[in-house]
């Protein structure tokens, strides 16, 4: 790894107007919280007993914490594949890991009617062994820790703790492997908590597989969410992109985002649940739409000439995404019906109260990345690059 | 330096999970369990139902519930269908000019809608805090709200739509029928079977419901035969086990054959179920979903139990991510040291 460049902070101001911007949105989310929180989930959701989650659930943490896998992901290429060479975005992309995943974790005790009582997941007398999203909680709780552990030499670097910092690398290796099998395990089994639904969820997206389905598509979003995140710092920053380093990520990317496709059909084909897909319904259509994001990587930076421009780069980046978001919003909620469909009439569109937080969440995910990536070092050093 | 072996090697080691996953039918496999012996609920004949609704009122009562209101005058308990506040309903299906009883056709038919009280329940398995347990006796489905975190699980994870959540409150609790079980206790049972003037909703053991919707079934549509009312005793009942329960234990009267479907709903779905149903309008039509005989549990377990039972899979591949990790990561100070 001798081409490893030091990562330093990017300096400059605080007060600018992005962060002005992510203030008022957060400032806005705190104000719907506090109604929440005094008058019940009734007061400013839609949710109803058709539809008991809602994007707090579905987006703040389903897809969240899939967006945050970038730091899984990359650390995956670099330690467990020895791609040494993809260092430098390991920090960026675990920045954005701990913050995505810190604020999952934050967002389900939004969703929570009984929230006071949500201490009892983690503990053995109240625990449940047998429900998917026991492990899903025991897991993402362990792996937020367990990123912060693995992120903490970069605080370690901006406040002089040299010492602590050398004994921490010598154990780093087990909290980066742990790192590795945590977000593997949670989130297949985020897929997982689909199957207890039954038939209520449409075949299209209720699978044994399903497991092996949200792994993969983890996998990939992880490298989609580094192709937009390189992009959007570099612009933002003025910096130059990591062309040499997105365009063979790009390619791995590639790569198990076809695996993805051919487990994603072959699922379907062998289930016999392919004609699903080919009815007039809504579901059939959403299906496409997310078959299209997936599929539109393939024509978008197919070959190595489109995987050096970034504006193909970024834009595959966001078609990936857009498929993550579909795949999970499909199986929670397009694709759900509560009793089979026997059970007439339940509807859910998010009201504008629960779409003020979602962007709140997601706006304060932003701020954090601004302020830490300013302030401590995160990104490579400029002109250390090739 | 990068070499092809190590590429495997990470390969081997980040693939093993994702691998497994793929299969779940091995010793891990969790078979779709089965209703306890001794087992209590509900049979609901929908053609002895005329209904009068006194269920819904009574179940109120026994549980303590508010009236639900969606007229302007709100002078009466109106719920349009069960809630964080309404743990039974009767529903009604109708067709064209409504004009027989029963019939699919150009008829109407009543439906009743509460906890079905799987023999392998989907809320069970979902629920991360054992909020929602089934009793190993009586097999009741009940809910604890001192332990609930109101996740909901339990609301999107069951096929009859039972579980459901107060909305409407701060500090809402899961509402769902526990089958009186805080009545048991004082000798009262099922407040619903309890007031049933026509024996429609009738409490048992449910094999003995069991064998009493197979005896109606039997019969001939039109003809007059026994029907019981509130309490169905089991079978060669003694006084003692008798006295258990308060009321009058003979309340039967003679009733008219219903023209049934051929099928007692809650004998097989999901593995069976302890509330029991005939009909003689098709069962999807009057609100029951069609389900297959293993349990959507059975699976989810399966799965869960194959990737995580007894930590051994996590462990193991734990165990070769770190002897991979060990030898890739390199301490920031020592990368001058040619390490690539």
């Amino acid at each position: 790894m001798s081409a490893h460049h030091p990562a330093a902070p990017v300096g400059g101001k605080l007060f600018n107007l992005p962060v002005m911007i992510c203030s008022v949105l957060i400032a806005a989310m705190v104000a719907v919280l506090f109604v929440r929180f005094i008058f019940g989930l009734g007061a400013v959701t839609n949710l109803n007993d058709g539809y008991p989650w809602g994007i707090w659930v579905v987006v703040d943490v389903v897809i969240g914490s899939a967006f945050a896998c970038g730091g899984f992901s990359v650390a995956m290429l670099v330690y467990i594949f020895n791609r040494g060479h993809y260092h430098p975005l390991v920090r960026p992309a675990l920045l954005a890991s701990l913050f995505g995943y810190t604020l999952a974790g934050v967002g389900v005790l939004f969703d929570l009617g009984r929230w006071w009582n949500f201490w009892h997941i983690l503990w053995p007398t109240y625990a449940n062994p047998n429900s998917v999203m026991f492990e899903v909680a025991v897991c993402i709780s362990a792996y937020v820790l367990v990123m912060w552990i693995e992120f903490s030499p970069v605080f370690m670097e901006q406040w002089g703790l040299k010492v602590q910092k050398q004994k921490l690398e010598k154990v780093l290796f087990v909290f980066i492997a742990l790192g590795t099998l945590l977000p593997m395990m949670h989130q297949s089994s985020l897929g997982t908590m689909l199957v207890v639904m039954g038939p209520q969820v449409n075949p299209l997206w209720q699978t044994p597989i399903v497991p092996l389905l949200y792994l993969l598509s983890a996998i990939v979003i992880g490298y989609g969410v580094v192709l937009f995140e390189s992009c959007v710092a570099a612009s933002a920053y003025r910096r130059r992109i990591e062309t040499h380093l997105l365009q063979p990520m790009a390619k791995v990317m590639l790569g198990v985002l076809a695996v993805f496709v051919l487990v994603r059909f072959g699922d379907l084909v062998v289930r016999g649940a392919f004609g699903h897909a080919l009815s007039p319904s809504l579901e059939a259509f959403f299906f496409w739409l997310e078959t299209a994001c997936f599929a539109a990587p393939f024509l978008i930076v197919g070959t190595p000439v489109a995987r050096r421009n970034p504006a193909r780069l970024f834009v595959a980046g966001v078609a990936i995404m857009m498929g993550g978001i579909l795949l999970r919003i499909n199986g929670f909620l397009i694709g759900y019906d509560t009793g089979l469909g026997v059970d007439y009439g339940w509807n859910y569109f998010p009201s504008i109260a629960e779409m003020v937080v979602t962007i709140g969440m997601f706006a304060a995910e932003v701020l954090a990345y601004i302020v830490i990536t300013r302030r401590f070092p995160v990104l490579a050093r400029e002109g250390a690059a090739h | 330096m990068t070499t092809r072996r190590d590429f495997l090697r990470g390969c081997l080691a980040g693939g093993a999970a994702a691998a497994t996953a793929a299969l779940p039918e091995t010793a891990a496999a969790r078979d779709t369990l089965q209703r306890p012996p001794e087992g209590l609920g509900l049979l609901y004949d929908a053609t002895l139902c005329v209904g009068c609704q006194a269920c819904v009122a009574a179940c109120k009562r026994a549980n303590d519930n508010p009236a639900e209101f969606t007229a302007m005058d709100k002078l009466w308990d109106t719920p349009l269908d069960t809630s964080g506040h309404t743990f039974n309903l009767i529903k009604m299906y109708r067709n064209g000019t409504m004009e027989t009883k029963d019939s699919e056709l150009n008829g109407f038919s009543f439906m009743k809608t509460s906890c079905m009280h799987c023999a392998d329940p989907s809320c069970v398995s979902a629920c991360p805090v054992s909020s929602m347990q089934k009793d190993p006796v009586t097999g009741v489905v009940s809910y604890d709200p001192d332990a609930c975190i109101g996740c909901r699980y339990c609301v999107a994870a069951c096929p009859f739509g039972i579980p459901k959540y107060q909305y409407d409150s701060p500090t809402g609790k899961i509402g769902k029928c526990e089958l009186c079980r805080h009545r048991h206790e004082d000798g009262h049972y099922s407040a619903c079977a309890e007031v049933c003037p026509t024996g429609a909703t009738l409490f048992g053991r449910t094999e003995d419901l069991l064998a009493e919707a197979k005896r109606r079934l039997a019969l001939k549509p039109g003809d007059w035969t026994t029907v019981p009312r509130g309490r169905l005793p089991a079978e060669g009942e003694t006084p003692e086990a008798a006295a258990k329960w308060k009321g009058p234990v003979d309340q039967a009267y003679q009733a008219q054959v219903g023209n049934y479907l051929q099928h007692v709903y809650g004998e097989t779905e999901y593995g069976g179920t302890q509330v029991l149903k005939l009909s003689a309008v098709n069962f999807q039509k009057v609100g029951l979903p069609d389900l297959p005989p293993k349990s959507s549990a059975a699976t989810s377990e399966t799965i869960q139990h194959t990737l995580y039972g007894g930590l051994v899979m996590p462990i193991a591949v734990l165990a070769g991510l770190t002897w991979v990790a060990r030898r890739n990561v390199v301490p920031d100070d020592e990368e001058k040291g040619g390490q690539s």
